[in-house]
């Protein structure tokens, strides 16, 4: 059932239901055939943090989100999150737990409206009942008004003019829109951490930027929302992160702030090659 | 006459088209010359690229968005006055109840096919499941006629489940191989099976309810008319029902999950969506719906046969839904009343349906992937009046 919020955004704070990081990942593990493409990666996520995923290209950094997610299943590891087990879960049961992610490539339903996307990302929260849903629809139509008017405030908050047309097929929308609406989707569902992979991936720097201060945005009202960001831009992640992870083939070769990161030497050698 | 449609509320395009298909069903039904039909068809093909050039489907379809109650009606009224012209004949009457119950297997394929994505090329074996459901049950078993038609739904949809497994596991041309493979070992199956009448079939009982026989053409003000005039409401009764039931799932959070597990299976997953419930879902209520068709249709002709649910039967449901638009209940209706109609009117066309069919079927996946009557925008309330002109 939709909780009956009355301002339609103002998100609640979450409040720490454990003590400890949210997210705890111990000696993540998985090879596909003789490719390692994670090898004993562990790395903490506190509550409230910006966690900037870099790397060269095939570093293992989208396949630590789709071990993450439950895309697929580890080799070995564990991934502690919010005080349970969740590794090896399917996808549905990490998403249950809290964690929305985006694609590095959009992947919406072109031909569902702007509204029919942001929904799907509100599964959990909307009632699935057969009854409910064929028989019941006084009700359904109460859940559809208020699950509306929140949609179309979230997707405000990112642009107005996709507010202004929730009724609209995603597929003749501008790259910008859609990422806007990725973001939407998985927001709607109120996550306690939220994957990027690659907000950036198709934007020009200026709307880079500007998505990037909407997310923030967004987590300041969220309170105790945590991010990792996966990001080639790395303006966006001196300015977004907390603390950054630095993966390459597949093994975490440097962790720390940004700036900490940025000066290690191996970090700048998997970036420019060793000279 | 641009400015005239434009002028006009929603409402009225949609009660002006209706009309127009009223007359024109009218007209085209009582012809008997190939010429005649053929003219027929042309000026259909014709008065249609107009009624599109001028606006009048837009704004008719436009209704469907802000009065979908009305407009409905609208259909079951034109569906009503047709079967009160044709009232004492009887091959128009079985025409008509039989477009009516293949548009309602179509609308169950729909939600497999058309929703979820979930291919069953095995549609006819479960309409037989229903008529022969029928066969056995009706006047042999205690149980009331009436009840066998939603038991032979039922019973199509726990037969279903065999091919669940195999449905839900495989994606695509798999799940193509295995209805195709299910819907030959149908047929084959009723063709040695003695208990079900082998391959000459076996005859069928009348529905009957307490002191009404539909056998018998009841007499209304003094008029004798055909006993098809009963199955002909009770399949307008059933596809009303089949329509309001496929489109509130539609207009549905259930209906919006069957969508995204068509378009991306893996975001599905990734927003919580159970992918294989919801398959199992779709498949099961598609033949349910299929099955009761299939019952009724099977006590119509009185008799059945293992040719009438053949593989080509089955791809003549999914060229019915393809032909409509994937999804749309409008468009599987109108697609379902040409399919059916045309090869009867047209004798010189009946032996080469199948292959008018396919040829159909090429061109539309080419010309017109979305269908006759593309499927809109998903609302799932009424939409309001002030909104309708954006």
């Amino acid at each position: 059932m939709m909780q009956t919020t009355d301002a339609a955004p103002a998100m609640e704070a979450a409040v720490p239901a454990t003590p400890g990081p949210l997210l705890d990942i111990e000696a993540l593990s998985k090879s596909f055939g003789g490719v390692r493409a994670l090898n004993d990666v562990s790395f903490c996520l506190g509550r409230g943090e910006i966690l900037g995923l870099i790397g060269p290209n095939g570093s293992g950094k989208t396949t630590s989100f789709n071990v993450l997610t439950g895309l697929y299943r580890p080799d070995g590891g564990k991934v502690l999150f919010d005080g349970g087990n969740i590794t090896g879960n399917a996808p549905q049961a990490v998403y249950r737990a809290g964690i929305a992610r985006t694609f590095q490539r959009s992947r919406l339903c072109l031909e569902l409206s702007i509204f029919d996307n942001i929904m799907v990302g509100n599964h959990a929260r909307l009632n699935q009942g057969l009854i409910f849903n064929l028989f019941n629809r006084k009700a359904f139509r109460l859940e559809v008004e208020s699950a509306l008017e929140e949609a179309t405030a979230l997707a405000a908050s990112f642009s107005p003019f996709l507010a202004e047309r929730m009724f609209a097929p995603v597929g003749a929308l501008p790259m910008i829109e859609r990422r806007r609406i990725e973001i939407c989707r998985a927001l709607i569902s109120r996550p306690k951490l939220l994957l990027l992979d690659e907000p950036s991936a198709g934007m020009t720097h200026e709307e880079t930027h500007q998505l990037m201060d909407d997310i923030l945005a967004v987590r300041d009202r969220q309170g105790g929302l945590s991010i990792i960001i996966i990001e080639h831009e790395m303006g966006v992640i001196e300015r977004v992160s907390d603390s950054c992870v630095v993966l390459n083939y597949g093994e975490k070769i440097a962790e720390g702030s940004y700036q900490d990161v940025a000066s290690d030497r191996q970090v700048q050698e998997a970036y420019l090659g060793s000279a | 006459m641009r400015a005239f449609i434009l002028r006009l509320p929603p409402l009225a395009a949609a009660a002006l088209a209706f009309g127009l298909g009223l007359v024109y069903a009218v007209v085209f039904m009582e012809q008997e010359s190939d010429v005649a039909v053929i003219s027929l068809v042309a000026f259909a093909a014709v008065a249609a690229f107009a009624a599109g050039r001028i606006g009048l489907i837009r704004r008719a379809s436009l209704a469907a968005g802000t009065h979908p109650g009305a407009v409905a009606a609208m259909g079951g009224c034109m569906a009503l006055a047709l079967i009160a012209v044709f009232a004492e004949d009887h091959f128009p009457l079985l025409m008509l109840a039989t477009v009516m119950l293949y548009a309602t297997a179509a609308l169950g394929l729909n939600v497999q096919f058309g929703y979820t994505g979930v291919v069953n090329f095995a549609g006819a074996a479960f309409f037989g499941i229903g008529a022969y459901t029928s066969a056995e049950l009706i006047g042999k078993s205690v149980l009331p006629p009436v009840l066998v038609l939603p038991l032979g739904g039922l019973i199509a949809a726990v037969i279903g489940l065999v091919l669940v497994f195999p449905v839900v596991r495989t994606r695509g041309h798999y799940a193509a191989v295995v209805t195709i493979a299910f819907s030959v070992l149908f047929k084959t199956f009723l063709e040695v099976n003695d208990t079900l009448g082998g391959p000459q079939g076996q005859s069928v009982g009348p529905v009957t309810l307490p002191g009404w026989s539909f056998a018998d053409g009841p007499v209304v003000f003094g008029v004798e008319t055909s006993f098809y005039l009963n199955y002909a409401l009770a399949a307008l009764l059933v596809l009303g029902l089949a329509f309001v039931m496929v489109r509130r799932l539609e207009r549905s959070w259930i209906g919006l999950a069957l969508d995204a597990v068509r378009l991306d299976e893996t975001a599905s997953a990734c927003y919580g969506i159970p992918i294989r419930r919801a398959k199992i879902l779709a498949f099961v209520a598609g033949n349910l719906i299929i099955g009761v068709a299939g019952a009724l249709y099977g006590s119509m002709l009185g008799y059945v046969a293992p040719t009438s649910f053949t593989f080509s039967d089955s791809l003549i449901l999914v060229a019915i839904v393809l032909l409509g638009g994937m999804g749309s209940p409008w468009g599987t209706i109108l697609a379902a009343a040409i399919v059916v109609i045309l090869p009867e009117k047209l004798q010189a066309i009946q032996e080469y349906r199948f292959l008018l069919f396919s040829v159909v079927v090429m061109a539309i996946l080419l010309f017109r992937p979305e269908g006759l009557l593309p499927r809109a925008v998903r609302r799932y309330l009424p939409v309001p009046q002030n909104e309708e002109a954006a």
